[in-house]
């Protein structure tokens, strides 16, 4: 285990993983009734293949991709389709939604697994079997994967990056997936390799994740899984950020405005390597995913085997969280999740996390910017925050995105050391928001 | 019984008023945008951080000129809470002396005037800085020049001859700076151990009968600085045209220049000599001369940045910049025939150490609100200033230009920003 790797920039917030780092995982119950939304991911919603009055087994397709950049949806539970219509969601808005009725039979469909034998089939077979299984990256972009698993012929691929640093505090559920499953994930990484056909693969995992690097390490020395290197990185936000992962181990870096795969790399999370074995290994699509309930106001923190459809409510009574004191319940982590309305959507694809903290953020800016440049020590990008949410706030979005305001990930580092206390991320989103709409109506109206 | 009664008290209410929650009652969920949460700092810890900064340098100007320093500090500082209270109030702003920029600046205000100046002069520079300087212009972080120093300027504009008269330091008269006797020893002054003893004792009995008594002691201390660098103080008495006017408190018999306007002096007239101007860098480094409240101890000012740079308050770029431009400037201005022998590095040395450099490169031009936001703009904004300071020091009409210099810099801070903005990661160099 040589030199720790890691990138320019970023924070060391306090990790608060000890409250489920040991925990194993355990499988919570399927709901009664599961609200499944047919866009958990980047790009066009599903196709609903089932309407109202429906029997569906677990398993079975009841979305199918609708374009290029699109992902199949699954049932979680067996039983009847009481609607399909909007339902609230995670992200805040409407999403169409199937709602399905557990009859508690918990039967599935005959999955069609490539089985043992993917290491002869065709890459091209196992990029339709990942598709067919609506495999998007678990992370909580949500990308779906089979895209992002066929770059063009122009953007040869030479290395796969698997991102195992899980720098969001609290979250454990990939540190969990790591040191119970790591022989399923490293044959998925093997399947991944043998579809992009890639010369070199990292495993990235943040060094205060003793257990899954060591999980690791003690794999990737044996014959079996000698194709892949460990690289253990440096524990410090955003570490799990694609592109800080690609500079961290590369030494690359994604040029502004391009994608990862500029470099000649893929990154591709833990969860999403787990879903790939299991979608190619056993046919079984991305229905349910391992996620990590927790926070000051969860009295049995717990990684947890869910549904996809769950109600966040439901989770967290299972672990006895006190609803009534949690000022503030998260989707994700705390640094880049995104704080709910609603305890009544449903877990999606892409929710690594449910936090319910005792606290809350201020709104308003609680004193003035004192230009003292915490925010452009901390920036991953290598931005000047402090004057990007200057030029945001006056709506000056031409000087703002002179400072390269698109540029930004939205990490939530510059904010997270404000001394003024100011809302950067939010003007950053605000901005974007803003400028891809007058980008959009520009060309509509050229 | 008393006690039992309390604890009862106490342990009752918090669980009788606070009803067990109903399980599953809807909870008032509070949204924000992410991150959902935040670092410790803030900015009145920032400047609490200063103001502990600031400590080390304020013991010494005691330890240095008395009680009076300590006077002079406070009231700075109070009139520094009021005029931003009273300017909130009169502008009907949210009121904002919590975030303690006030009393920063109150003490920079107070570190930046001699210890004889009158006490409502110091008032009014304070008065200026906050009034003037910052809050006329929006508040914090809205003022495009360092109030303190904005506040020294007028100062030094209004009253010239006050602000330009330093009474001698009271040198290892009062317990605190580390070795008083070696620095007298190491000073080639052995002959006057006597009196120094005896001003010690004196001093250690009551700091109130320093005016009377210890006049006489005082001179004699006087005298152990001229006769360790001769050359030095009759530069000063030359250099020098202040009067030695009554109304310092502490000292009214004697007055001394700061070791810069000796400098300059010596090297206009070619009287400089390299052998006697290293024999002060010890005692310019603890601090021990002529100079203003809280610039002259070099070593308090240096243990005060360390803090700072190690909590991460300011950056190194600017103070290391700074003083590393001086230095050079002077190294290749030496006064010497030659670059590389020891006494080419007097000069130079000697320059860093007096006058104001240490506060300002330190605690002024570090004053981030006015200073550049990128990393190399703070390096260009050190060097800039460190070049000013040398082209005033060198051929000015002052002796010292570290407070003009800083103050020219701030003026161009904007510019600096604009022109360097960072290369972001991944960025593609356009043609």
């Amino acid at each position: 285990l040589s030199k720790k790797l890691t990138f320019r920039g970023g924070i060391h917030p306090n990790h608060c993983k000890s409250l489920t780092e040991h925990l194993p995982t355990e499988a919570l119950e399927a709901p009664p009734v599961a609200v499944i939304p047919l866009s958990q991911h980047i790009g066009a919603p599903a196709k609903p293949l089932v309407a109202k009055g429906d029997y569906v087994y677990v398993g079975q397709m009841i979305g199918e991709p609708a374009g290029k950049v699109s992902a199949a949806v699954h049932s979680s539970v067996a039983g009847t389709v009481l609607s399909v219509r909007p339902f609230a969601h995670p992200s805040g808005r409407l999403v169409n939604s199937v709602e399905i009725e557990n009859d508690g039979t918990d039967e599935t469909v005959d999955f069609e697994p490539v089985g043992q034998q993917w290491r002869e089939a065709a890459s091209g077979a196992l990029v339709d079997k990942i598709l067919e299984c609506g495999i998007v990256g678990m992370g909580g972009a949500g990308f779906p994967d089979h895209t992002k698993l066929s770059p063009p012929a122009s953007k040869p691929i030479d290395t796969l990056i698997i991102n195992g640093a899980e720098c969001e505090p609290y979250l454990t559920a990939d540190d969990r997936i790591m040191v119970e499953r790591m022989e399923d994930i490293l044959t998925g990484v093997q399947i991944l390799k043998k579809i992009l056909n890639a010369s070199a693969v990292y495993f990235g995992v943040e060094d205060n994740k003793k257990d899954a690097v060591n999980a690791v390490y003690d794999r990737v020395a044996g014959s079996r899984f000698n194709d892949i290197s460990l690289a253990v990185l440096a524990s410090k936000y955003p570490q799990g950020g694609e592109k800080t992962l690609i500079t961290a181990i590369t030494g690359r870096k994604v040029p502004s405005g391009g994608l990862p795969m500029d470099t000649g790399c893929v990154v591709q999370n833990v969860g999403t390597a787990l879903a790939v074995f299991e979608a190619v290994v056993h046919g079984i699509p991305l229905y349910q995913r391992v996620l990590t309930v927790t926070g000051t106001d969860v009295l049995r923190p717990k990684n947890l085997l869910v549904r996809i459809g769950t109600p966040v409510r439901l989770i967290l009574e299972a672990c006895g969280t006190n609803l009534a004191a949690a000022k503030k319940v998260i989707m994700g982590g705390p640094m880049m999740g995104t704080a709910l309305s609603d305890l009544d959507v449903p877990v999606i694809k892409t929710t690594s996390g449910l936090l319910a903290l005792n606290l809350t953020t201020e709104a308003v800016r609680k004193y003035p910017c004192i230009n003292c440049g915490l925010c452009v020590r901390v920036c991953p990008v290598k931005l000047v925050p402090s004057r990007m949410a200057k030029f945001v706030e006056k709506e000056n979005f031409d000087e703002a995105l002179s400072w390269n305001l698109m540029d930004c990930i939205e990490c939530g580092s510059c904010t997270y050391m404000c001394p003024a206390k100011i809302n950067l991320v939010q003007f950053f989103k605000l901005g974007k928001m803003k400028i891809n709409a007058a980008r959009a109506a520009a060309k509509k109206a050229g | 019984m008393a006690d039992t009664e309390i604890k009862e008290n106490a342990a009752q209410p918090a669980p009788a008023n606070r009803p067990a929650p109903k399980a599953f009652e809807a909870p008032t969920l509070h949204l924000s945008s992410s991150p959902h949460i935040r670092a410790g700092v803030s900015v009145p810890k920032i400047m609490l951080l200063v103001i502990i900064a600031l400590l080390p340098a304020l013991a010494a100007s005691v330890v240095l000129f008395g009680v009076q320093a300590l006077v002079i500090t406070a009231v700075c500082v109070l009139a520094a809470i009021l005029t931003e209270c009273i300017a909130n109030l009169l502008l009907k702003r949210p009121q904002t002396i919590g975030d303690l920029s006030a009393v920063v600046t109150g003490i920079l205000v107070a570190f930046n005037v001699s210890s004889s100046l009158p006490l409502w002069m110091a008032a009014l520079g304070s008065v200026f800085a906050v009034g003037i300087a910052k809050m006329v212009f929006g508040g914090l972080g809205c003022n495009f020049i360092n109030p303190a120093l904005a506040g020294r300027a007028f100062l030094v504009a209004s009253y010239p001859a006050p602000m330009t008269h330093f009474p001698p330091p009271l040198m290892g008269t009062v317990n605190g700076l580390p070795d008083g006797a070696t620095l007298a020893s190491l000073s080639d002054v052995t002959q006057a151990a006597a009196p120094l003893a005896e001003g010690v004792t004196a001093a250690t009995q009551t700091v109130d009968s320093l005016a009377g008594g210890v006049t006489d002691t005082l001179s004699s201390i006087a005298d152990t600085v001229s006769s360790a660098v001769s050359s030095v103080t009759e530069a000063v008495s030359a250099a020098t045209s202040t009067a030695v006017s009554s109304g310092g408190a502490v000292v009214d018999a004697v007055s001394s220049a700061t070791p810069l306007g000796a400098i300059k002096y010596a090297f206009a007239n070619g009287s400089f000599n390299a052998i006697e101007y290293s024999q002060a860098l010890l005692q310019l480094f603890l601090g021990d001369v002529g100079g203003c409240l809280g610039e002259t101890s070099a070593l308090a000012l240096l243990v005060g940045g360390i803090f700072l740079i190690a909590a991460r308050v300011i950056d190194i770029r600017i103070p290391l910049f700074y003083i590393l431009t001086v230095f050079c400037l002077f190294w290749l201005n030496n006064g010497t025939a030659s670059f590389f022998t020891p006494e080419s590095f007097v000069a130079p040395t000697f320059h860093i150490l007096a006058g104001g450099l240490f506060l300002g490169a330190f605690f002024m031009a570090t004053d981030p609100v006015t200073s550049p936001i990128t990393p190399n703009g703070r390096i260009i904004f050190g060097i800039g200033c460190g070049v000013l300071t040398f082209v005033i020091r060198k051929y000015g009409g002052y002796p010292e230009g570290v407070s003009f210099s800083i103050l020219l810099m701030n003026l161009v801070v904007p510019l600096i920003d604009r022109c360097t903005r960072p290369a972001i990661y991944g960025e593609v160099k356009r043609g």
